[in-house]
């Protein structure tokens, strides 16, 4: 029981254990914000990247493309897992348009074939729409001339940011015109019609934009409607072809398994093809979860968030120092307290577990003042940050540039858990070794007149 | 006089310390014999060996050498726990400078030693008792009106009361104390030694250490250490 009571009171009257309490906070603090603005940075990216590509997808390796996919497209519809399936055509182009009195020029663009209604099934496209959200079925057609060609832009391919993460979208919808050149290939990967020195080129209206919230979608893509961009790139030939095929399964079906039935599938489906004419361009072909088709991009932003999370981390190591410190004086400045309490038969494992029950106290505590502290900046960060803009014009990032909305802030228990018993684990780990050195004291050293 | 008339024997103590290249021998042979109930006053020159002699007969320090048997078993065979034990339950120690522990009132200073020897559990049994004993210790020193203050708030002769308190708190055969006033005035001092004398009639044996000669004199014998042994 002395345990306690001298624990608490020492935790209390010292003034040097607020500074361990302070550290112990002040890293929880930290660590609890940035794992947390960052892994919501991370989940959203992903979750945007999840809702642009569905849940699987059958594409080539190459920009010529694959055909027979109305076939397979047949297969995948009648499996009881697969809930939808939508095919696109991929590819790139040059195009020229005017907006906001600014011409653009030989810009290029990534230009993505859709059957708006499939693809709505597998993907997010009809919620990303900013004039016509959720009416997919027209998306093309632009409602200030119906009999014009339409095109859906990403949104970043027409306006700017505003400072608060939003896009300064006209609310008139654009009648900006866009001529897009391709560059259609055979399927044997040559140019076509490279001999006559023609290149498809086709006039579009813009019908709507789209707001993926991927900067690089939003940024450089412009939605065709499919059979447009399958004769933009060559693919509207006899034998037709696709770059992919997205995929949605049904709810509960896990995404590894989903993955291998559908490679399962298209195994199948390449041997049947044997020796048809173009079944070489099967084998080029890859199936793949969204997570492994995006991975370029959600690597390189898991690798920032666990660069990230690791230099905080480091943080702990600053947190164990100071706790260190503290303890170690608080033991030189102990030392009589130590011969006393041995005097009276307290034994070694006692004065060691009366230290590390100090260091527990610490951590506890500073702990769950750095948990308290970052929980609450977190819930009013965003108004924080609006503040900081209003008086300062600070922002954390730019929103011109970055393509954020709030500042996640969701709290995940599991993490803030994981946080604090790291950082209780922090303090027992400073406090070891002053902890040992009280608990090896010998009374009769430290109650000698010379000591005192 | 039969062996169990002692309840203290050392015999053939050494104990030297390091000090820089040197090597002091402070105790050379020392024997001695403490009966119940005996009021023993060991009196030398400073360095003579004194305290490291205390020290050694409540199980604080070693010897190089020799045997130290408490009621006929030695110490130097005991396990840690059994030191632990002996230290809580058999011995008190009264200090020259009281070494009260400043985080804990008078009341808990004194019931310490019970606190200290028994777990939570085992404390929460006995608390009652332990702070109804830490009461009568302090009423019998005059210090009730002080149970709640804190040891910087006594002068220097309370805060001794308040250590001899805590030394009979587990009723302890023996009682240890080092120069107890040494940093007393005379009259605080002489007041100590009344408290002492008075423990004695009762029954308590005690072994004091001082380096005055007169204060000695209120002992029932006086051993005088020189040259690390006794003379």
């Amino acid at each position: 029981m002395y345990k306690v009571i001298l624990a608490i009171r020492y935790l209390v009257r010292r003034r040097i254990s607020c500074f361990s309490v302070a550290a112990t906070a002040l890293c929880v603090f930290v660590v609890f914000v940035v794992i947390t603005v960052l892994s919501g940075l991370t989940a959203e990216f992903k979750r945007n990247m999840h809702r642009a590509v569905g849940d699987c997808v059958v594409s080539s390796k190459s920009m010529v493309g694959f055909g027979y996919y109305e076939q397979f497209v047949k297969i995948l519809e009648a499996e009881d897992f697969v809930e939808a399936v939508a095919p696109v055509i991929k590819s790139y182009a040059i195009v020229d348009y005017q907006y906001g009195g600014r011409q653009r020029s030989d810009r290029g663009v990534e230009i993505m074939g859709v059957e708006p209604t499939a693809h709505s099934r597998v993907t997010g496209f009809s919620e990303w729409l900013e004039y016509d959200k959720g009416n997919v079925g027209n998306v093309f057609t632009p409602r200030y001339d119906p009999n014009l060609v339409g095109c859906v832009p990403g949104v970043a391919v027409l306006f700017d940011r505003d400072s608060e993460g939003g896009y300064k979208i006209a609310e008139e919808l654009p009648r900006t015109k866009f001529e897009i050149t391709s560059f259609p290939l055979t399927a044997r990967g040559a140019l076509a019609k490279a001999g006559a020195g023609e290149v498809n080129t086709k006039t579009f209206y813009c019908s709507d934009v789209a707001h993926s919230r991927l900067a690089r979608a939003d940024g450089n893509r412009i939605y065709l409607p499919f059979e447009d961009a399958q004769m933009l790139c060559g693919m509207g030939t006899v034998r037709k072809r696709v770059n992919g095929i997205h995929i949605k399964f049904k709810p509960g079906v896990r995404l590894e398994t989903g993955r291998d039935r559908i490679a399962g599938l298209w195994q199948e489906f390449v041997v049947s093809k044997a020796g048809a004419s173009g079944a070489n361009l099967l084998e080029n072909v890859r199936v793949q979860t969204w997570k492994t088709y995006s991975r370029v991009f959600v690597a390189a932003v898991e690798t920032e968030q666990t660069m990230m999370i690791v230099i905080f981390g480091m943080i702990g190591i600053i947190t164990v120092f100071v706790v260190f410190v503290v303890f170690y004086m608080i033991v030189s400045h102990k030392s009589k307290d130590i011969g006393i309490l041995k005097s009276v038969g307290v034994s070694r494992g006692s004065v060691l577990a009366l230290f590390l029950g100090f260091a527990f106290l610490v951590g506890v505590i500073g702990s769950a003042i750095g948990a308290v502290g970052g929980w609450q900046f977190l819930l009013h960060i965003n108004q924080i940050e609006d503040w900081l803009f209003e008086h300062f014009e600070f922002q954390l990032w730019d929103r011109r540039l970055y393509a954020i909305g709030d500042i996640p802030n969701a709290i995940d228990l599991k993490v803030l858990a994981g946080i604090m018993l790291s950082a209780i684990f922090a303090c027992f780990v400073g406090a070891a070794v002053p902890s040992w050195q009280a608990a090896r004291c010998e009374p009769v050293d430290t109650l000698q007149v010379s000591q005192l | 006089m039969s062996k169990d008339d002692f309840l203290l024997e050392a015999e053939g103590l050494h104990k030297s310390y390091r000090m820089g290249a040197t090597e002091v021998s402070v105790l050379r042979g020392v024997d001695l014999a403490v009966k119940k109930n005996e009021f023993i006053a060991v009196v030398g020159a400073s360095g003579s060996g004194k305290s490291t002699l205390l020290h050694i007969l409540g199980a604080l320090d070693r010897p190089d050498k020799g045997v130290v048997r408490f009621e006929g078993r030695d110490l130097k065979r005991m396990r840690s726990g059994e030191l632990n034990r002996f230290r809580n339950k058999m011995v008190g120690f009264v200090f020259q400078f009281y070494h009260l522990l400043d985080e804990l009132n008078v009341l808990e200073n004194v019931f310490l030693p019970t606190m200290a020897g028994k777990s939570v559990i085992g404390w929460l049994g006995s608390r009652i008792w332990a702070k109804k004993r830490a009461g009568e210790l302090l009423g019998l020193l005059g210090l009730s009106e002080r149970a709640s203050h804190k040891p910087y708030q006594l002068s220097g002769g309370e805060r001794q009361r308040v250590a001899i308190c805590r030394a009979l708190m587990n009723e302890p055969r023996l009682l240890l104390a080092d120069e107890p006033t040494g940093n007393l005035d005379s009259v605080t001092g002489n007041g100590i030694l009344n408290v002492f004398e008075e423990l004695n009639r009762a029954g308590q044996t005690i072994v004091m250490v001082t380096h005055d000669e007169r204060i000695a004199q209120k002992a029932s014998r006086v051993i005088t250490l020189a040259d690390g042994k006794i003379k």
